[in-house]
């Protein structure tokens, strides 16, 4: 492998955690160049990149590999001073640490149980603990616009995957718990992001994306059978 | 420093909870330990806590930092002395990369031996914990460069994820009879978990074997009576 010098990503353009990656790189104004990877016959770069997860985004930064979007956004910012992402203060990046991993772990959790619920009361009660999630997420961003404040910062990044994508689960898996009466404060925060000069040009096409997740789950059930 | 609060909550067979004593000890911080009775969670964790209600939470001048590894972090960025984190940007990475990995496909691997419905399954999980560790002893040479820790001369941050489950690794090799830590398989991983466990930051906080296996029996029955609900 030639230790090349510059930056690359290594993605995928409906993933979202790959799109986080390229929202950070963006706020901090880094060039990079980016590599579509055809996830069904990845390329052998991304595996010897990547030899353990074998999954995408990988940075690579001067030849050197980083992996897992989330340490490659406080890779970026402790490498790139300017724009700073993550707080400076040790208790407060706790904190926003702490709700990333709510971001990752919990949110990501509840959508799935259910975008993959098939039974109406599986679904139901999955419906209801995703709802209490968002609750959390409402009450966290009651008189902010964005997590971060009046821009977009760290948080916003992680959990911008709920602005565009859980829009998407639920159109492909019928269901509706974006509600702007039950949840003010998160509806508004979507809108904000999504309408983001740094977000806009910059989330996968509607309907390609659709389109992909409705077969990303149909072959996800069968396989489950 | 004698003057600073910092508390724990936590219970001492929790490998999580481990993770900041065993931070909080090499960086020579005193703090209250505020020991969870199992089975019932106290005020304090449920006001420190409420998202997960889960120990550790430590809490440093009443201000409550919750999740293992990222306490782990406040500790090194807080105090002075011992460092965890490598100072290098990219070997913090890769260092948090290896930590990720731990947490979100080893140790719930080793978890799902004892969640296994079916033989298959719970071989299924025993191969996947031996996949993990040759994955580590791997990524022990690179890191180690030859060191006694992952962090090199002294402990690191990837050494404190791994090592705090060395109980109940240790726990798991007695409750099935597999020895998964093997000389002949990890070789390197075998001297890193004695060089880990006999440090003297970890060897007071390390829960003793037999009292994991104990306590996972105890588990084990309450999960298997009958249920009164």
């Amino acid at each position: 492998m030639a230790a090349g010098k510059g930056v690359k990503l290594y993605g995928m353009w409906a993933s979202p955690a790959v799109r986080r990656v390229e929202w950070a790189l963006k706020k901090k104004g880094i060039k990079y160049e980016y590599i579509e990877e055809d996830l069904s016959n990845k390329s052998f770069e991304l595996l010897q990149y990547n030899p353990i997860t074998k999954q995408v985004p990988v940075l690579v930064h001067d030849g050197k590999p980083v992996m897992e979007s989330l340490v490659i956004l406080e890779y970026i910012d402790e490498v790139w001073k300017g724009n700073p992402i993550l707080p400076k203060d040790a208790y407060e990046r706790a904190k926003a640490q702490f709700w990333a991993s709510f971001s990752e772990d919990k949110c990501r959790d509840a959508v799935r149980k259910v975008y993959f619920a098939e039974e109406e009361d599986t679904k139901m009660k999955a419906m209801e603990h995703l709802m209490e999630i968002i609750r959390v997420i409402d009450q966290e961003l009651k008189g902010k616009k964005f997590f971060g404040g009046e821009s977009i910062g760290y948080l916003d990044l992680v959990f911008g995957w709920m602005a565009f994508w859980l829009g998407i689960a639920e159109e492909v898996a019928s269901f509706k718990v974006v509600d702007s009466k039950k949840f003010p404060n998160f509806t508004s925060w979507i809108n904000n992001f999504i309408n983001d000069p740094l977000i806009r040009g910059n989330l996968p096409p509607r309907d390609k994306t659709l389109e992909f997740f409705r077969n990303f789950r149909k072959l996800h059930l069968a396989s489950c059978k | 420093m004698a003057s600073e609060d910092v508390k724990l909550i936590g219970a001492v067979m929790s490998p999580f909870v481990m993770r900041p004593r065993v931070s909080l000890n090499l960086k020579g911080v005193e703090y209250e330990f505020l020991e969870e009775t199992f089975g019932s969670k106290s005020e304090l964790l449920l006001k420190s806590n409420p998202v997960y209600k889960k120990i550790p939470v430590l809490i440093h001048s009443g201000k409550p930092i919750c999740e293992s590894l990222i306490i782990v972090q406040y500790i090194d960025e807080t105090w002075s002395g011992h460092s965890i984190l490598p100072s290098d940007a990219y070997d913090r990475a890769i260092a948090r990369f290896w930590a990720h990995y731990i947490d979100d496909k080893w140790f719930p691997a080793l978890g799902g031996i004892a969640r296994a419905q079916t033989e298959e399954a719970k071989n299924e999980a025993i191969e996947q914990v031996f996949t993990g560790l040759k994955l580590l002893e791997e990524a022990f040479e690179k890191c180690s460069g030859g060191k006694p820790f992952f962090g090199g001369e002294t402990i690191g941050y990837v050494d404190i994820a791994l090592g705090c489950y060395l109980g109940w690794l240790r726990a798991t090799e007695k409750l099935i009879g597999i020895t998964f830590l093997d000389e002949t398989k990890t070789p390197l991983l075998c001297h890193w978990a004695e060089k880990f466990s006999s440090h003297e930051a970890v060897a007071s906080v390390m829960p003793e074997t037999d009292k994991l296996v104990e306590f996972a029996k105890m588990i084990q029955a309450k999960f298997k009576a009958p249920a009164n609900k």
